[in-house]
């Protein structure tokens, strides 16, 4: 699904990744754990295309396609979804009207009928109930005066309605309180399949304890210094940073 | 020669063929010095700081159209709102044409505004209400009372609903080299009376035009009034808009102006309170690029207690277009409790661009409550990113936001197919194919 080589990138004429070596297959769910600063936001706004950052070396591969240089759009329309750590608000656009027009023009740029209106509001309600949202929630303006919780849960239900082939949660269990990360966990291991793959990036272990990944990775001062199973983050828990940062 | 010779010089022919009553040309006659002696603005008159006419006023234009034009109804349908009924009036390089336009006379005038100068039943009216707000001291203005002969006339006699909107079309063929025209428009809406007006001004070549337009609007007790000015003209086309509206007591006006296109585009927006508890809303947006320039030039004028005014214009400028907003609220001694709210919110594209803002507040009064607000901002790139990744593609993504930006005032259009229309273009002008359905 996703082959990540010798990943090299940088913001301004700061070097934050050095070298990420990751291989992602379908169906699998591998969570990138780490201190701050370590860069893993960085690695999940290079693989969605954000153009702030300057990819120095290597490649970013997508079922054997190399993406690198594609727009943030033409790697969502290749299946690529990122949940932002802070979703952005959008005043003016409505949650429902977001999704539908990000659902049209992705299926525009391959070459498809817009979304009959009919499907697109049975599609809705169904990822709606699946994330618990209230009907209301989705006239509202996207983001805009949402809690933490809300705009998190938000995040998951684009992710079910635009079925991503690989999907990014960026700290995706920051913000949220207990009842809110068993829904969104919830919503994501229903979505999981033998055809799609997770990354889940988080500094804590707790979400993993809903999310339960195949890969642990740990990601420090821009290299991925250790890789192992799910029970690499209990003992990343047990034994906290300082003893990766004491290793490297 | 230059433009203000040739118009001095050419009054005298201008009055010899429009046959007139003495009254008028006593006020003819008086415009024409007040034009003389003031001439055409320049930047360093303070309510023309920021915009120049120079360029404009550089073309050679003809004062008079050479000959009478005719266009098809499929020359020129798409210009107007076609999915709904409205009454016409309709002018070609200024002459009033019969055959693109839809008037009537029956319970209430939507006609001729050389019609309403010439004949004797409209000659009260005319008394009571011509030249009577528009500004005498204002040089343009008064250039175009000199020259007033063509235009639309709208009387909407007492408890009387126009059944349907008026669309007024000043439509230039651009056959001539360069032409100025002036149009003239009185409209009154009686009390307790309603009625909504579409205006627009269209070139169909590319030759220059200079349009020096009088608006004047009398709003009687509890009568309401909603004006939409189309504003989307080809970039040889140059627009001076001056609009005056006097309301009475309990009357609601609003003035919703969609700047598109042309060139050059000045309009100057002026709201007069002569009764207590009156409603007025100014809104706009101005969406421009290349060498473009909108100047929105406000006056309201609160005379009386209790009354409110609601201003909101957004801005979105490209290339190396420039915007200006100058809002004047003005309060005086009497006008006790007035709510006047002003805001003006600016988008820059590019580093080319420019938007002069300038809120002015006047208040001699002590209990009132006014507020201002001005923006001038970027567009946000975190949100472009977020849209992106949605697979939303940069061009679009940047319509939606600037179409989200404005919607405010795109809301408030009480006219479904003209809320549609203007949607249309607006995504024309963004340079996408979008429904906006927000």
């Amino acid at each position: 699904m996703l082959s990540i080589k010798n990943l090299h990138a940088r913001v301004e004429d700061k070097d934050i990744l050095k070298g990420i070596n990751l291989e992602v297959r379908a169906g699998e769910v591998h969570a990138i754990m780490g201190p701050n600063g370590s860069g893993k936001s960085t690695l999940s706004s290079v693989i969605a295309g954000k153009e702030d950052y300057e990819v120095t070396d290597g490649e970013i591969l997508l079922e054997g396609e190399d993406i690198g240089e594609l727009a943030p759009e033409e790697r969502a329309h290749k299946g690529v979804f990122l949940s932002f750590q802070y979703p952005v608000e959008i005043p003016g656009v409505s949650v429902t009207n977001f999704m539908k027009t990000a659902i049209n023009e992705s299926r525009k740029a391959q070459g498809r009928e817009e979304m009959p209106a009919n499907e697109m509001l049975k599609l809705i309600r169904e990822k709606s109930e699946l994330l618990e949202i209230d009907r209301k929630f989705l006239s509202r303006s996207l983001n805009e005066g949402f809690s933490g919780g809300e705009k998190k849960r938000n995040e998951i239900f684009q992710m079910a309605m635009l079925e991503p082939k690989l999907a990014i949660l960026d700290e995706t269990d920051s913000g949220l309180d207990i009842d809110a990360l068993r829904i969104v966990a919830n919503g994501v291991n229903k979505l999981r399949s033998e055809d799609n793959a997770v990354i889940v990036i988080t500094h804590y272990q707790r979400l993993l304890d809903y999310i339960v990944p195949d890969f642990v990775h740990v990601l420090y001062n821009g290299r991925i210094v250790k890789s192992g199973g799910k029970e690499l983050a209990y003992e990343l828990e047990e034994k906290g940073y300082d003893w990766i940062k004491a290793e490297n | 020669m230059e433009l203000k010779e040739k118009l001095l010089s050419s009054f005298m022919a201008f009055e010899e063929k429009v046959d007139v009553t003495s009254e008028l040309h006593d006020i003819r006659t008086n415009a024409i010095k007040k034009f003389e002696e003031k001439g055409f603005p320049t930047k360093k008159e303070e309510a023309w700081k920021y915009t120049s006419l120079n360029s404009v006023l550089k073309n050679d234009f003809s004062v008079f159209p050479k000959q009478e034009n005719t266009l098809t109804q499929a020359d020129v349908k798409k210009y107007f709102i076609h999915d709904i009924d409205t009454y016409k009036v309709v002018f070609i390089d200024g002459v009033f044409s019969s055959f693109l336009s839809s008037t009537t006379h029956d319970g209430l005038d939507v006609c001729l505004m050389s019609s309403a100068l010439t004949k004797p039943k409209y000659k009260e009216v005319i008394d009571e209400y011509f030249n009577k707000i528009a500004n005498t001291e204002d040089s343009l203005t008064s250039l175009n009372t000199a020259f007033a002969i063509e235009g639309a006339y709208i009387n909407i006699p007492k408890s009387k609903v126009a059944d349907k909107p008026v669309e007024i079309m000043y439509l230039s063929t651009g056959t001539e080299a360069a032409l100025m025209v002036q149009p003239r428009n009185l409209i009154i809406v009686g009390e307790n009376a309603h009625v909504q007006i579409i205006e627009r001004h269209q070139s169909l070549n590319g030759n220059p035009v200079l349009t020096n337009s009088v608006t004047e609007i009398f709003v009687q007790e509890r009568a309401m009034v909603d004006y939409y000015k189309i504003q989307n003209d080809i970039l040889t086309a140059n627009l001076i808009d001056n609009t005056y509206i006097a309301q009475k007591a309990h009357s609601n006006a609003s003035v919703h102006t969609f700047s598109f296109g042309g060139n050059v585009t000045r309009n100057n927006l002026n709201f007069y309170h002569q009764g207590e508890r009156v409603e007025s809303t100014l809104k706009g947006i101005t969406i421009i690029g290349e060498k473009q320039l909108v100047d929105h030039y406000t006056l309201v004028r609160h005379a009386q207690p209790n009354c409110e005014s609601h201003q909101n214009y957004k801005g979105i400028f490209d290339g190396n277009a420039t915007g200006v907003f100058n809002g004047k609220i003005y309060v005086e001694k009497e006008a006790q409790k007035t709510d006047a709210f002003q805001q003006n919110n600016n988008i820059l594209l590019s580093d080319k661009a420019t938007i002069n803002a300038k809120p002015q507040l006047e208040i001699f009064a002590d209990d009132v409550k006014c507020s201002h607000g001005c923006t001038i901002g970027q567009l946000d790139e975190s949100a472009m990113f977020y849209m992106q990744s949605r697979g939303i593609p940069k061009k679009e993504a940047k319509a939606l936001l600037m179409y989200a930006f404005s919607n405010e005032v795109i809301e408030s259009i009480k006219i479904p197919e003209l809320k549609n229309r203007i949607t249309k273009l607006i995504a024309t002008k963004l340079g996408v194919n979008m429904g906006f359905d927000l």
